[in-house]
């Protein structure tokens, strides 16, 4: 917790930050887990007949898919689900984490088999207070998905608080 | 019974979804999200600690909810937009309740549109993940 906490210049010069690009496949297995992961009973997330069925080129990203992990070993941070690079340092020395929000729209389909081209932007630093956790900093980021045929398909806008 | 844009109204309320993650659920959610932060797993974990308790992932929340539209849905339409804030922790073995009222109905661009007020509710009936979400409709 910390009760003094400020922005400095140098983590301000930070916003705007964008990341390298990295390669977001989504694939039948990840599809699998992420709905199991929710508890998802809809066969369509599960079975590529049921997800035909039902309309989709193959089984469909659940509706929040997006932002699930890729880890490269000594790259990847060991616990939170960031690709490698994918996040600025900035350096503020809180150490607690609370996830403050989550936004997704979507501007296309986004089945198992897409291959997602994703860039993320930190797009602001600012100050909140909380009773109980002190002077809490809350980073908002911004990811755009592209898939393999050049089309936008999503953006998805994230709030991490460190406190 | 398939739901069609024509028949619903603004104020209607779609059918809720209960949920009641133990340890082994997180724990999945952890496997398929890739979100091992320990805060969600781990009770020797300083936060956790700290807290008093494990806590329920913010985004596994977020998935209850566009499983919730989702279920009333069916496959007649997508999810265009889906937000949510985590405004209160929630904790396993507790009951969660995921809730949603029809907003607005619209049309724009030849699009079929409904908004709606989404929210889960603690076994306390307190809202801790208040959000919304955009459904296109096919028919």
């Amino acid at each position: 917790m910390a009760d003094n906490f400020e922005i400095t210049e140098e983590m301000k010069a930070q916003i705007g930050w964008t990341s390298s690009p990295w390669s977001y496949e989504v694939t039948r297995t990840s599809v699998r887990a992420f709905a199991r992961g929710v508890g998802y009973t809809d066969l369509v997330y599960y079975d590529v007949e049921s997800a035909r069925k039902a309309g989709y080129r193959d089984l469909p990203a659940p509706t929040t898919y997006l932002g699930t992990a890729i880890f490269i070993p000594g790259q990847s941070d060991d616990f939170l689900p960031f690709a490698p690079g994918s996040h600025p340092s900035v350096d503020h020395g809180l150490p607690g984490l609370l996830d403050g929000g989550t936004e997704t729209e979507y501007f296309g389909d986004i089945c198992a088999g897409d291959t997602l081209t994703c860039v993320n932007k930190l797009d602001d630093l600012f100050t909140k207070e909380s009773k109980g956790l002190g002077t809490m900093l809350i980073m908002s980021s911004e990811s755009t998905y592209t898939n393999q045929d050049g089309k936008v398909v999503a953006v998805q806008r994230s709030q991490a608080i460190f406190y | 019974m398939t739901i069609t844009w024509e028949n619903i109204k603004e104020g209607d309320i779609i059918p809720e979804l209960k949920k009641n993650p133990g340890v082994s659920q997180l724990v999945k959610y952890a496997a398929g999200s890739g979100d091992f932060n320990p805060l969600h797993h781990d009770f020797n974990f300083f936060q956790a600690k700290a807290i008093g308790s494990i806590i329920v992932h913010g985004r596994f929340k977020y998935a209850t909810l566009g499983e919730c539209v989702s279920n009333w849905m069916g496959h007649v339409g997508h999810i265009k937009k889906i937000s949510c804030q985590y405004r209160g922790m929630d904790f396993p073995d507790k009951e969660i309740t995921c809730k949603g009222t029809i907003e607005r109905k619209w049309e724009e661009n030849g699009e079929k549109l409904v908004e709606l007020s989404v929210w889960t509710e603690n076994d306390e009936g307190k809202n801790t993940t208040p959000g919304s979400i955009i459904v296109s409709f096919n028919n």
